[in-house]
């Protein structure tokens, strides 16, 4: 961030031309523009972060006195006591995105190009299909929550005789569902906002050398589209490795779907073991970060 | 090097966050409470959907205007209340003085010493319902007084009873025998709360103290459970094989098997007293209006017993007005302003005489019959570990409900992580 922010002021803007010396000062003035961005960012990114591995290197004594432990808290987790916990969350939380995170970009991307097409009502089109995206997370899940009781919306409409939250798997479709209606429309804007920048003379010379629909779906739309859809992808990705409140107002963990997230605020905010919860954390956070470049 | 003073600089403040963050877990500041302290105070608890406080408060601050407590509301959801206690009490901050804390956390709270120890001589604790004063109790000392209790009835449908010439059941094998009269009305024939959550707990633990078990006792040192809680488990995980219990109740919260029995399609449910003006209100969804029943908890092999819920009063050690605390403690709980908070509110009294008394029973008939199912109450584990203890109930109580674990299995799996926990988790 820092460096793209001095770059302006390495600009040549006309005038005499400048001395190093003149250079430096704007530098200088240029770091010290940054102290309160620098001071900020490290209270509220750098300190809690910071604090979090710290104390994930101490026990948890309830009634006593903290004691450091190294990396203790990190293999209970990983292969102790916690690890039949921590890896069924670990596996639900990244099934849940790839399957989450597949079914979004489809139907995302139908939304985005039906929304991209020129029709009567086009405007109510596109302000009813974010409708979803707006209701706040909780709202929707507890919504969600009525639909998918054994008497709601869900199997009544569908005909199924399904106990959604009474099993796995009906618990893992249930979420997926409910997140798939929330944030599908959030990929369809940002996929949306890639398919307007493409210029449509590109189409029409396409068309005039006889490319198919088909054709230039596959050869222009998407290469063209592929840094918004990349984008998309990824704040989608970071959404769903910390998913916490849909699956903890949908089904509390119960039926082996406690997600990363829910694990570390059930052991840290629950069961009062701040050091054990921030070890969950830091290793959810170190998790996301190692997804995130694999996906760039 | 301008520039390289700047970046030491960033470099800098960041080394003094990671100094300040490493000065080791728990360190509150804040100082101790004041035993002797007098002024205005402070009164904390969940959400108030009732209005149940405002006149006490009212009351309290016309004859004490130099003691005056104001309210400040936590969330309503029992989880956030926690950690808006906790966080306040791990800072030693003096600024909540009373607080309303649910039964279950007594014995955490007191262990960690956040609670004034209130003496037993100045409250009249005998003339109060022994097992809610017990909740209130961790190592045979007096941490905090009941304001209200709370304990479980079986609701029942009196119209298909009465027509069949039965009566309602006080053992779990009577409640089966009659589940064909639901069959017969095409109604399912019991209900109580299974879903994974402290609910579930709840459910368990009068499962087990049904046939005759505890949980834990010792103050949460010692795991009791054994044959009495296979025995319960048992009685809970055939009623779902064998459809006395209908299999959509593997997600009824207290809502859910409300809605259920209060629309008609369940014969007998196990809920709170608060089902009881629902299913008395006159409106179109309430087809139980006039033709349904309440009787204390059937037993399995002794007599039924409820697990208790409610909200107990108590001091922060951090207080620096102990004394005006203490005394409206002892003033929001004395018995004339019981009577009328179940007048406002119909939750149950923690004193005895209330449950006869004609006014109030005129208005909420099921008093004395939750009387008696309270005399024989006890509180859910008494233990400063209590949120595991009921996380690991949950876990294995459910699973055996699922029918993926037999319930001898999960009782011993169950005992194990307990005293794991009762070790000090």
């Amino acid at each position: 961030v820092a460096t793209e922010t001095v770059r302006p002021a390495r600009v040549r803007r006309g005038g005499p031309v400048r001395t190093s010396e003149g250079r430096r000062e704007e530098a200088r003035l240029a770091w010290r523009l940054l102290i309160p961005t620098g001071i900020v960012l490290a209270v509220i990114i750098a300190y809690p972060v910071i604090r979090a591995i710290w104390l994930s290197l101490y026990s948890d004594a309830r009634f006593g006195t903290p004691e450091f432990v190294g990396l203790d808290n990190y293999l209970r987790a990983i292969t102790g006591t916690g690890s039949e916990v921590f890896w069924q969350a670990f596996r639900f939380t990244t099934l849940l995105t790839l399957v989450t995170m597949t079914l979004e970009l489809v139907i995302g991307f139908g939304m985005a190009l039906i929304m991209n097409k020129a029709f009567r009502g086009r405007g109510l089109v596109r302000a009813s299909v974010l409708v979803p995206w707006a209701i706040p997370t909780a709202v929707s899940a507890k919504l969600w929550e009525w639909n998918f009781q054994p008497d709601g919306v869900v199997n009544q409409i569908s005909g199924l005789d399904v106990i959604w939250t009474g099993s796995h798997w009906p618990s893992f479709w249930a979420i997926v569902i409910a997140d798939v209606w929330k944030t599908a429309p959030f990929i369809a804007l940002l996929v949306l906002a890639g398919l307007q920048i493409i210029p449509d003379e590109i189409y029409e010379a396409a068309r005039v050398d006889g490319a198919s629909a088909v054709q230039s779906f596959w050869r222009i739309t998407l290469p063209l589209v592929k840094s918004a859809v990349i984008v998309a992808v990824l704040f989608r990705m970071l959404d769903v490795l910390r998913i916490f409140d849909l699956p903890f107002i949908l089904t509390n963990g119960a039926n082996q779907t406690e997600t990363l997230s829910t694990i570390a605020y059930k052991e840290a905010i629950q069961n009062l073991h701040p050091s054990y919860g921030s070890t969950l954390s830091t290793i959810t956070f170190a998790y996301i970060i190692v997804a995130t470049f694999l996906v760039k | 090097m301008p520039r390289r003073l700047g970046k030491l600089w960033l470099v800098g403040a960041v080394v003094a966050l990671v100094l300040t963050a490493c000065g080791g877990p728990d360190e509150g500041g804040g100082g101790d409470g004041d035993a002797q302290g007098t002024g205005p105070i402070t009164f904390v608890a969940g959400k108030d959907t009732s209005g149940k406080y405002p006149k006490v408060i009212e009351k309290w601050n016309a004859a004490h205007p130099n003691e005056k407590v104001s309210m400040i509301e936590l969330p309503e959801a029992a989880d956030a209340q926690r950690s808006g206690f906790v966080t306040n009490l791990q800072a030693k901050s003096d600024k909540y003085d009373v607080l309303g804390i649910d039964v279950v956390w007594t014995a955490e709270f007191a262990k960690s010493g956040w609670l004034v120890e209130l003496d037993q001589s100045q409250f009249q604790l005998a003339q109060m319902l022994k097992p809610a004063v017990d909740t209130g109790m961790f190592e045979s000392k007096l941490w905090a007084v009941p304001y209200d209790t709370n304990g479980g009835l079986l609701f029942y449908r009196k119209d298909i009873l009465d027509k069949a010439g039965k009566k309602p059941p006080t053992t779990f094998d009577e409640l089966k025998a009659l589940c064909p009269l639901a069959q017969q009305n095409n109604i399912d024939c019991y209900a109580g709360q299974f879903f994974k959550y402290e609910g579930l707990t709840v459910n368990f633990a009068e499962a087990v103290q049904a046939a005759g078990g505890e949980i834990m006792t010792d103050n949460g040192t010692k795991v009791a459970l054994g044959a009495p809680a296979v025995e319960g488990l048992s009685a809970l995980a055939e009623g779902f094989k064998q459809g006395v219990i209908p299999k959509q109740a593997i997600t009824y919260k207290e809502q859910e098997s409300q809605r259920a029995f209060v629309s008609g399609k369940l014969l007998f449910l196990r809920n709170w007293p608060y089902v009881y003006a629902l299913a008395a209100k006159d409106e179109p969804a309430n087809k139980v209006r006039g033709k349904f029943g309440v009787a204390p908890l059937p037993g399995i092999t002794g007599p039924g017993s409820s697990s208790l819920g409610g909200l107990n009063f108590a001091v922060s050690a951090y207080s620096k007005k102990q004394k005006s605390a203490i005394e409206f403690v002892k003033f929001a709980t004395s018995q004339e302003n019981a009577k009328e908070m179940v007048l406002l509110t119909g939750n149950a009294p923690a004193w005895t005489d209330l449950y006869n008394d004609p006014e109030l029973v005129e208005k909420y008939a099921h008093l004395p019959i939750l009387l008696e199912g309270l005399q024989q109450a006890k509180p859910r584990p008494v233990t400063p570990y209590y949120q595991e203890v009921t996380s690991a109930i949950q876990e294995d109580a459910y699973a055996a409900l699922q029918g993926q674990k037999a319930p001898d299995q999960a009782v011993n799996d169950l005992t194990t992580k307990l005293n794991e926990i009762a070790q000090g988790g």
